[in-house]
C-alpha cells in the first residue's frame, strides 16, 4: 500500500500503540495534522510545545508507555528541548516529532528553519532527520526501540515537510537489528553472586534505591528482597514509591533534603546498595565524605553510570529487576534487628517535623501532611520544581511505583502542570485523584495550560502553595546570601529601587490573583489562609468535576528542612535554623 | 593515580552516517573531555568509519570517554591501546623559511628524519613528515630555528600489531 510520510507517521503510531499525541500544529507539521484529523488517536492541543513535551513525559513516566509529543519547525522544536532535557535526565522514554522545512530549504535560513537536530542532539538519547520517505518506518520504530530499551531516554525525530508528503510503499513488520545498540539485559551471574558475598558479610547493609527501579518495574520484586533480607531501604526523589512507604523497613527518602536518619544511614552503613540510583550530587553531597564507611554495590543497566562519581566494589550491570530475583535466592533470610533499632532511634531523634503555630500563614508541610492523610497516600502525585516540591518528597511517601512523577534530574520548573495532565491521560485507574503540587513560581510558569485542561476536560486538582517568592531561591539567599533577595520577590517590585522592601502577603495585591485566574478558564479557584481551612479546602477540591486551583498562602520565610549545605558531607546535615 | 596529562589513544568504528562526527564531538565538548587530536577515515567497510581519539586525563577519564562514546547509538564499536601493542602514526605538511645560505642543513635533518620534502620555493620548502607523535614533535624542534611558517597535521591514527583486528565483523 502506498501512503504519504504523513500516514506512516500515523500509521505507525497507531502500531505502537500510542493513544494521544501532545501538540501544537503549525505550517511544515500541517501534513501530520491532516491524517490525525480522521485518526483514532487523541490530539491533546497545548498552549506552549514546553506543555506538550512535558505532558508526554509525563505520561510515559506515570504509565511507563511512550508518551508522544509534536510540534512544527523553528520555535514549535526549539521550545520542545526544555522538556526533551527534563526527560533525558530522568531517563524517560518519550517521542519528539518535529517537522522541518523542505529538504531543498534546509540551511538557507528559511521561514520557521532551525537546526533542530542540532539543538536536540546533547538532550535526547537519540536523534534524527529523515531526508527520505522510505526510511521513515525504520526510524520510527528504531525511536521506540532505542526510548524504551536500555536506559530509557527521549528520541526525536525531525521530518522535513517534503518528506511528509512524499509516498512510498508502506507495510508493517516488527523487526528491528539496529548493530550498533544491542542494550544489556541479563546482569552476568558473577556479578549478581560477588554482590551476593558482600551482602551475606555486611553488618549494616543499606539499600539506596533511585528511578532506575521505577522505571524496570522492579518495586514489587525490590519490596519483597526488603521483606526477606531485612536491609533497610533509604531512597532518592526518583524513586519515591518503588517500595511502599509503610513497609517499617522504609526510611525516607535522602539527599540535600532527605530525611536525617537516611543520610546518617548512608554513613553508617557497611555496605551500601545502590539499586538504579546514580550517585547524583544532590544525593551525595561532598562525594569526598560520601559513605566512607561502607562497600558498595551498584546495580545499573548503565555501563556509564559505574565508577562515574563513586568507585564502587561491586558493580552488577543490567536489568534491576532480572538481577534482584537472581539475588533473591542467593541472599539468606535477614536478621538486623540491631541495625534497624539503630535507625529507628535515629529516626525518633531527629524526625521530619513542623511546627504548626509558628506562622500566621498556612504551613506547607501539614498541606501536604493532611493531603496524604485524606488521600490514603494512594492520590498520584505531581510536582512542580522548588521548595514544594521537596515538601511533597517528604510529606507525600508513596505506596506504589509511577505514583510520584517530579523532575528531578534537570530541575525544571514548570514541569508540574502539564505534567498532571499527561500523567491523568496516562491513569489507567481514573478514579484515583492526580493531585499538581506547585508553587506559585513554578506554575506560573506553564499556567497557560489551564486552557488544554479545560478544553480536554482533564480533572486535577492543583495545589499552589504560595509564598510569594521564587522560595528556593530566597531560602539561599537567606542563608548564605545575606539575605539579599535580589530578583526572588514575585509580588514585591524587584527593581534596586525597592531593596529591602520583602512581600507581605495579605497587605499587598495579588499578582495574580490565582482564584480569579482559574475562574477566568473556567476552573474552580479556592483560596486558603488559615490551617484550619486547609482540610476542608482539600476535600472540597478532591469532590470537585472540574479543574480547581487550590491556592494556599503561605509564609514567605518558610524554609526546607533538613538541609545538606551544597558542598558538605551528609552527616553535616542542618536539622532546622535553630 | 595516573597524572591527567596522560595521553590515551581511542579507536572508535562509527556508522558511516550524516551527523555522526557532531555527535562524538558534542559528546566531548559536552563532558568536558578534552581531546589533543581526532581524526576520521573511511575503513576497509564502506558503511563504518573509523575515528582515532587522542583525549587526555587519567585512567578513570579513558573509561568514562569510552563508555560515553559506546551510548552514543551509531557507535558501532571502542577500543583503546592500554597494553596492546600497536603502531601510531601522524602526518604532518609543514612549511619551513629556508634559503640557499641553509637549505643543505634542513635537508640533512629532513634526511635524518626520513621525511619528505615535497615541495621547494626560494624562500621556503614544504616538508611532509610522518611518524609517531613522538618523532614529529623531535623533527618540529629541530626545524624552529628555521622558522616554522606553517603546519597542517592528520592527528594521529593507529592501529593494533598482529592478530588482534577492529572490525564490524567480530564479537
Amino acid at each position: 500500500m502506498e501512503l504519504t510520510g504523513a500516514q506512516i507517521v500515523v500509521e505507525c503510531l497507531k502500531k505502537e500503540g500510542v493513544q494521544y499525541v501532545f501538540g501544537i500544529p503549525g505550517g511544515c507539521m500541517l501534513p501530520i495534522f491532516d491524517v490525525l484529523y480522521d485518526s483514532p488517536l487523541q490530539v491533546v492541543l497545548n498552549r506552549h510545545e514546553q506543555g506538550s513535551s512535558h505532558m508526554a513525559d509525563a505520561y510515559s513516566r506515570a504509565s511507563g508507555k511512550v508518551g508522544v509529543c509534536m510540534a512544527t519547525s523553528g520555535p514549535g522544536a526549539t521550545n520542545l528541548i526544555t522538556g526533551l532535557a527534563s526527560a533525558y535526565l530522568d531517563s524517560s522514554p518519550m517521542i519528539a516529532i518535529t517537522a522541518q522545512v523542505r529538504t531543498g530549504a534546509i540551511g538557507s535560513d528559511a521561514f520557521q528553519e532551525a537546526d533542530a537536530i542540532g539543538c536536540t542532539r546533547s538532550v535526547t538519547k537519540h536523534n534524527y532527520l529523515v531526508k527520505d520517505v522510505c526510511d521513515l518506518k525504520r526510524v520510527i520504530q528504531e525511536s521506540f526501540y532505542i526510548a524504551t530499551t536500555g536506559r530509557p531516554g527521549p528520541v526525536h525525530i525531525d521530518i522535513p515537510v517534503d518528506v511528509l508528503k512524499a509516498k512510498t510503499e508502506f507495510e508493517w513488520t516488527e523487526k528491528i537489528n539496529i548493530r550498533s545498540y544491542k542494550p544489556i539485559a541479563k546482569p552476568p551471574i558473577e556479578q549478581i553472586k560477588k554482590a551476593a558475598d558482600l551482602i551475606k558479610k555486611a553488618k549494616k547493609p543499606l539499600l539506596y534505591v533511585g528511578g532506575g527501579a521505577i522505571l524496570s518495574g522492579a518495586g514489587p520484586v525490590l519490596n519483597e528482597f526488603v521483606n526477606k533480607t531485612g536491609i533497610p531501604v533509604v531512597w532518592t526523589l526518583m524513586a519515591n514509591g518503588a517500595v511502599p512507604f509503610d513497609n517499617p523497613l522504609n526510611f525516607g527518602p535522602l539527599g540535600m533534603h532527605g530525611k536525617y536518619v537516611s543520610n546518617m544511614a548512608v554513613q553508617k552503613c557497611d555496605l551500601l546498595i545502590s539499586c538504579g540510583a546514580r550517585f547524583d550530587d544532590r544525593v551525595t553531597g561532598n562525594v569526598s565524605k560520601f559513605a566512607l564507611n561502607s562497600k558498595k554495590i551498584h546495580f545499573d543497566i548503565d555501563p556509564a553510570s559505574i565508577d562515574k562519581i563513586i568507585k564502587v566494589d561491586a558493580p552488577v550491570l543490567g536489568d534491576l529487576k532480572m538481577a534482584l530475583e537472581e539475588l533473591m535466592d542467593l541472599v539468606p533470610k535477614g536478621k538486623l534487628s540491631s541495625w534497624q533499632k539503630e535507625l529507628e532511634e535515629l529516626d525518633k531523634k531527629h524526625p521530619l517535623q513542623f511546627d504548626l503555630k509558628d506562622s500566621k500563614f498556612v504551613k506547607p508541610q501539614y498541606v501536604i501532611q493532611k493531603l496524604h492523610e485524606i488521600t490514603k497516600g494512594e492520590a498520584v502525585v505531581v510536582t512542580g520544581v522548588g521548595q514544594h516540591q521537596m515538601f511533597a518528597m517528604q510529606y507525600y511517601p508513596c505506596k506504589y511505583p509511577r505514583q510520584f512523577v517530579t523532575s528531578g534530574g534537570l530541575g525544571t520548573m514548570g514541569y508540574g502542570f502539564p505534567a498532571a495532565l499527561g500523567a491523568k491521560l496516562a491513569q489507567a485507574d481514573k478514579n484515583k485523584p492526580v493531585i499538581c503540587i506547585e508553587g506559585d513560581g513554578s506554575f506560573q510558569m506553564t499556567m497557560s495550560e489551564m486552557a488544554t485542561a479545560m478544553r480536554e476536560n482533564i480533572k486535577v486538582v492543583v495545589i499552589v502553595l504560595n509564598n510569594y517568592y521564587l522560595g528556593m531561591v530566597r531560602q539561599w539567599q537567606e542563608m548564605f546570601y545575606q539575605e539579599r533577595y535580589s530578583g526572588t520577590a514575585l509580588t514585591a517590585p524587584s527593581g534596586n529601587a525597592n531593596k529591602g522592601q520583602e512581600a507581605d502577603p495579605g497587605q499587598i495585591p495579588y499578582v495574580p490573583d490565582f482564584t480569579k485566574l482559574a475562574q477566568a478558564y473556567g476552573a474552580k479557584g479556592i483560596r486558603v489562609t488559615k490551617n484550619e481551612d486547609v482540610e476542608s479546602a482539600l476535600k472540597d477540591a478532591l469532590k470537585s468535576d472540574v479543574l480547581t486551583v487550590l491556592e494556599v498562602i503561605i509564609d514567605p520565610k518558610e524554609k526546607v528542612f533538613p538541609m545538606i549545605p551544597a558542598g558538605a558531607g551528609l552527616d553535616e546535615i542542618i536539622v532546622d535554623m535553630a | 593515580m595516573s597524572s591527567t596529562d596522560d595521553r590515551h589513544t581511542i579507536s572508535c568504528l562509527v556508522e558511516n552516517k550524516a551527523g555522526v562526527l557532531a555527535r562524538v564531538a558534542g559528546l566531548f565538548s559536552a563532558r568536558g573531555f578534552n581531546i589533543d587530536s581526532l581524526a576520521v577515515g573511511t575503513t576497509e567497510n564502506s558503511e563504518i568509519s573509523r575515528m582515532t581519539i587522542v583525549v587526555c586525563g587519567g585512567e578513570e577519564v579513558l573509561d568514562q570517554v569510552r563508555k560515553q562514546l559506546d551510548k552514543l547509538i551509531d557507535v558501532v564499536k571502542v577500543s583503546d591501546y592500554r597494553d596492546v601493542s600497536h603502531v601510531e602514526r601522524d602526518l604532518a605538511l609543514i612549511k619551513v623559511k629556508t634559503d640557499k645560505k641553509n637549505r643543505s642543513e634542513l635537508m640533512q635533518i629532513c634526511d635524518i628524519f626520513r621525511t619528505k620534502i615535497i615541495d621547494v620555493s626560494p624562500q621556503s620548502v614544504i616538508v611532509e613528515a610522518t611518524g609517531d607523535e613522538g618523532k614529529i614533535e623531535a623533527f618540529l624542534e629541530l626545524l624552529e630555528p628555521f622558522g616554522v611558517l606553517e603546519m597542517s597535521r592528520t592527528g594521529v591514527v593507529a592501529i593494533a600489531r598482529g592478530e588482534k583486528i577492529l572490525s564490524v565483523r567480530e564479537s
